[in-house]
Parts: C-alpha cells; structure tokens; sequence
C-alpha cells in the first residue's frame, strides 16, 4: 500500500509537470489550430537557456532562471509566432503541422551540436529530502514541482476567466469573428496565448529537467506525452489537458512497477489508441462533430 | 496521361536503366535505396499529397514489411511471398489503425500513427524470440527467379527497378483512376466532395491503407537489400525523413515524391562538408521552404516557370465562375 500511494504521488507530480505543455498545446490549438509538433522541444530547450546562463555565463542559478523564462516568451512565443506560424497560417495545416516537426528537429540538433550530446545534470530548486508520512517515503521535490504546476494552471485558469484580457482570449478562441466584430484585438489575443505557452514550457522544463538529465533528446517523450494527455483529457478544454496530464503521469508511474518495464512507454500509447476509439473528444471534451 | 508525360517517363526510365552501368557499388546501393525510399514515399504522397492526412509511421510500416520479409525468406520460402505477405499485413495494419483515427476529423491520424510508431519500435526491440532484439536479423537471401539471381548489387538493382516501375504504374492508376480523382476531391474540396456522394471517410481509409502497403512492399525490400535488419532502422526519425521526402519533393505532385527522396538520399553525401550540421541545415531549408512554397521543390519550381513564361490568364470572374 506505501508502495502504491509513493507512485501515486511521484506520478501526480510528474502528471502536473506534463499537464503544463499539455495545456500550451491546448491553448495554441484553440487560439491558432496550430498543432505543435515541436511542443516536446519547446519543453526540453528552456533547461538549456538555464544551463548556458548559469554554466556558460556564470549568472547566479536565482537570475538565470526568471531569466530563461522571460527568454522562452520571446523565442518560443513572440519569434515562433512571428516567424514560423504567421507566414504558414493562410496555407492551412499541414505545412504548418511539417514546419513544427521540422522546428522539433532544428532545437533538438541545435542543442546537441551546440551545447552537448551527452546528459547533463541540472540543478534542482528544491533540496532532496523524504518526508515519511505512515510507511510511505514521499519527496519534497515532488510534492514542491505539484504545488508550482498546479499553481500555474488555476493561475491561468483565473486569468482567462476572470480578467478581462483573458476572456477575450476566450472570446478569440471560440469565435474570432464575432470577437472581432465586438472589438477584440484578435491578433493581439493570438500573440498572447504564443507568449503564455513559451512561459508554460519554460516552467514545465525548469520542474522536469531535475528529474531526468537535461538532454537534446528529452523532447521525443514530452511531446508525446503532452500531445497524448491534451488528447486523453480532451482537445478543446484546459481542465481536459490537466486531467490527461495527471492520468498518463500516474499511468506511466505504475506501469513500470505493475505492468512492464519493458513496455512502459507503451501503455500512453494504448490509452491513446482506446480513448480515440471509444471517446473521441476526449474524457472531458465536449464534441465539436465534423468541423468538415 | 499526355504524349510529353509518357516521353519524360521514357527518358527517365531508360537513364535509369543506363547510368548505373559500370558504376561502382557504393553508387548502385545509393541509387538502389533511392528506389527504395521512392516506393515508401509514394505510398505516403497517396496518404498526404492526396488524401490530405498525415502519417508518420511509415517507417514503421517499412519495418513491419521488412520483419515479415526476412521472417519468410529466412524460413526458406521464396522473397515474393514474403513480399506479398508484407504489403498484405500492413495493409490490414492500415485499415485497422485508420479506422479509429478517421472517424473524428483534425489531425488524429498523425498522433495515432506517432504513437503506433513507438509501439512497433518497442515490440521489435522487445519480443526478442521473433525479431532478434535489439540484435535484429542477419542472413536474408536476395532472392532467385527462375533462375537468375540478384545476388550481385547492379543485378539487384535492375529487380528493384522492375519493383519500382511496378509500383509507379500502380501509383500512376490509382490516381488516374475515378477512384484517384475521388481522392483528390477530397483534398482540394471535401464538403463538395461529400454533397457529391464520395464517402469521404471510407476513401480516406483506403487511400492510407494503400499508402501503409507501399511502405509494407518498400520494406520488403529493405530486407534482401541490406541484409541486415534492426529495430533502430525504423524508429520515428526515418518515419520524419519519408515525411519530409514527400514534403520537400512536392506532395501531391507525381514525380514529388521521387525527387524528394533525391534529395533527402543525396544530400547527406553533398552536405558531408557540413558534417554534423547537416540536419540542421536540412530542418531550416524545410521550414523556409513551407514558408515559400508548401507545394515543395516541384510547386516552386511551377511557380518559377509562371513567372517565366506566364501561361495564358483565366480571366479571374471566370476562374470564380468555374468554381462555382
């Protein structure tokens, strides 16, 4: 039983961290039917950004991080953006969808051949120790990266409901023309929504990257992960996205001790594939039907 | 098809006939894996190009096209059969994993197909009794047929060629065929396309089960080819490079794949001076062309000729009536 509640922890830890990109992912999809297939990338770099301020430069660890969240907003928000999804949006999704994926590629061979093909260790915020609360061991890490996750998103789920920027994003979102006609500033409320998912996957990589090593190829399974758990909770919703984050970190916990090692990554993947089959828009989506 | 299509086919299919001759080995296995890869991408160009989606397991489907070859051949049976069992498996594989993923519209089938990719990866790498491991199989034959053998690189590259002719007059019928054309309704105009009576999903369905089939038949003969095969052969990154094969060449566009696959074959060998920037320079070269021109190399190259030598001008309030 200690066993059981020490992965449930640990799972809902690393299920909060993995919500983040899921619900930047969400929010793109929603705001700009931009499908980020770099959202992995965008979650792996920012650890970089720290590691380069504070290794590199020699910055203090406190300074480099606000730091790189501030230079995620810019690049992966504001230059994604301007660059990459503004001259692509008038042809549609594909070739946006294989510029994102060819992007995912450039970080990633970036990172490798500039910074560092090895693994590289990355300062934690909070110290390593256990709390042992009964029988079970529970780390403070762990249950620190929850409470900043899940601080992170009812912050943000009280900026798009209760502020009035936020509810026009929502108004953008939903309905960009009827926004417009009401005097939204649509195009701003786009850039926001890039800018707010640039800090969620600096965020999202400040918290993860202790866990693993920083490495050019952590991209591959955030992606997934996120991607998956946007899906799972349900595509058009933030809550969705936070409960798919949660559900496949807790899944992915367990299956490694219950299930397979061997098989662990795969067991998201089924998920995936069932949900798809048997409830299309996600466990808390509410269904578009055919957009076609 | 016109008379300068089957003329431009001609001259293609003899240089492709000629210019191996003589050559050394490395060339004849370079331009024999550009066969190769050409089938895979052609296959992918129906699911992209055409019916508009995207998939990015074919590499996977490759691989189970491959392990299913070397399965059979090492069991002592003959290559076609090993073939035929291939482009079989992986077009049920197809239709069973399309079916899911084209019920709800978006872009499902590319997140299906992402995470199917991962779960053959990690079957082939782990069902060790099967597939070898992470070891993979060694030993395939390059098969016989009635007597000729293949075993030699240019003999073998004729046999590919024969495959990939086969597989290019396929492609060329199915797009031609009403049934093409029913794809391509689809991509340019799919509520048209519906009103019409074309059952948007069934075709969908199909036209990514074919294309999952030309992956199955490429990796069929992937196998006899190397003669070597791993799980790490057919991990997401190939699936990504068959992709942007399609991509670059011009997806939707015939001959889009096949330069594509040019491109992507023999630009390591052009950009060796790089060394490990290459795929940089490649991932930024597509993102720039995505921007430009989304129609890949062969839509650029329309558009450059337009500017040229400007066809004659449809009036513009006809062009719209037409469209009406």
């Amino acid at each position: 039983m200690s066993e059981f509640i020490q992965l449930l922890i640990s799972g809902l830890s690393a299920g909060s961290i993995y919500a983040l990109a899921a619900v930047g992912f969400t929010l793109l999809w929603q705001a700009s039917q931009t499908i980020n297939f770099a959202q992995g990338e965008f979650v792996m770099v920012p650890a970089f950004f720290v590691l380069a301020l504070s290794v590199k430069l020699g910055l203090p660890i406190w300074l480099a991080m606000p730091l790189t969240v501030i230079l995620s907003v810019l690049l992966l928000g504001a230059l994604f953006k301007k660059l990459i999804v503004e001259p692509m949006h008038k042809h549609g999704t594909i070739p946006l969808v294989i510029a994102t994926i060819a992007l995912g590629l450039l970080i990633k061979e970036m990172v490798k051949e500039f910074y560092s093909p090895l693994g590289q260790p990355f300062p934690s915020l909070f110290p390593q120790t256990v709390l042992t609360v009964g029988d079970a061991v529970i780390s403070v890490p762990d249950i620190a990266n929850f409470v900043i996750a899940m601080g992170t998103i009812v912050a943000l789920q009280l900026f798009l409901g209760r502020t009035r920027t936020g509810r026009s994003m929502q108004a953008t979102a939903q309905n960009p023309d009827v926004a417009q006609i009401l005097g939204v500033d649509i195009q701003r409320m786009v850039m926001y929504t890039f800018l707010i998912n640039g800090a969620l996957a600096a965020i999202a990589s400040i918290l993860i990257t202790p866990i693993y090593l920083a490495k050019f190829s952590n991209g591959e399974t955030l992606g997934l992960v996120a991607f998956i758990a946007a899906i799972v909770g349900g595509f058009n919703q933030i809550r969705g996205a936070l409960v798919g984050g949660l559900l496949i970190g807790v899944i992915d916990n367990m299956s490694a001790t219950y299930f397979s090692a061997e098989y662990r990554q795969a067991l998201p993947m089924i998920l995936l594939i069932v949900i798809i089959l048997v409830r299309p828009q996600g466990l808390l989506g509410t269904s578009e039907g055919r957009t076609v | 098809m016109s008379r300068k299509h089957i003329l431009f086919a001609a001259i293609a299919l003899l240089l492709l006939i000629f210019v191996p001759m003589g050559q050394k080995n490395y060339i004849i296995y370079v331009l024999t894996s550009w066969l190769m890869f050409s089938i895979a991408a052609m296959g992918l160009n129906l699911t992209l190009g055409y019916a508009g989606q995207i998939s990015l397991a074919q590499a996977s489907f490759m691989g189970i096209g491959a392990y299913i070859t070397a399965l059979v051949t090492l069991a002592g049976y003959h290559w076609v059969l090993g073939w035929i069992a291939a482009m079989g498996a992986t077009f049920v594989i197809g239709l069973l994993l399309g079916y899911p993923a084209l019920r709800v519209q978006h872009h499902f089938l590319a997140f299906v197909t992402l995470a199917f990719n991962t779960l053959v990866f990690l079957v082939l790498r782990n069902e060790e009794w099967l597939t070898g491991g992470s070891h993979g199989l060694v030993g395939m034959p390059r098969p016989d047929f009635f007597g000729i053998s293949t075993g030699k690189n240019l003999e073998f590259y004729y046999f590919v060629l024969v495959l990939f002719v086969i597989s290019a007059l396929v492609f060329s019928w199915i797009v031609h065929s009403p049934w093409g054309r029913a794809f391509k309704a689809l991509r340019e105009n799919p509520v048209r396309a519906e009103s019409l009576g074309v059952d948007t999903r069934r075709i969908t369905l199909l036209a990514f089960a074919i294309g999952s089939a030309f992956g199955g038949g490429a990796g069929a003969i992937m196998t006899p080819l190397v003669q070597f095969i791993e799980p790490g052969s057919f991990g997401l990154i190939h699936s990504l490079k068959i992709l942007l094969m399609v991509v670059v060449g011009g997806a939707g566009f015939y001959y889009g794949p096949m330069l594509g696959a040019a491109v992507v074959i023999l630009l390591p060998e052009l950009l060796r001076f790089t060394e490990g920037y290459y795929l940089m320079i490649y991932a930024a070269m597509v993102i720039v062309l995505m921007v430009y021109s989304p129609g890949g190399l062969i839509g650029l190259g329309h558009k450059i000729m337009a500017r040229v030598r400007p066809k004659k001008e449809v009036r513009k309030d006809m062009a719209k009536g037409a469209q009406l």
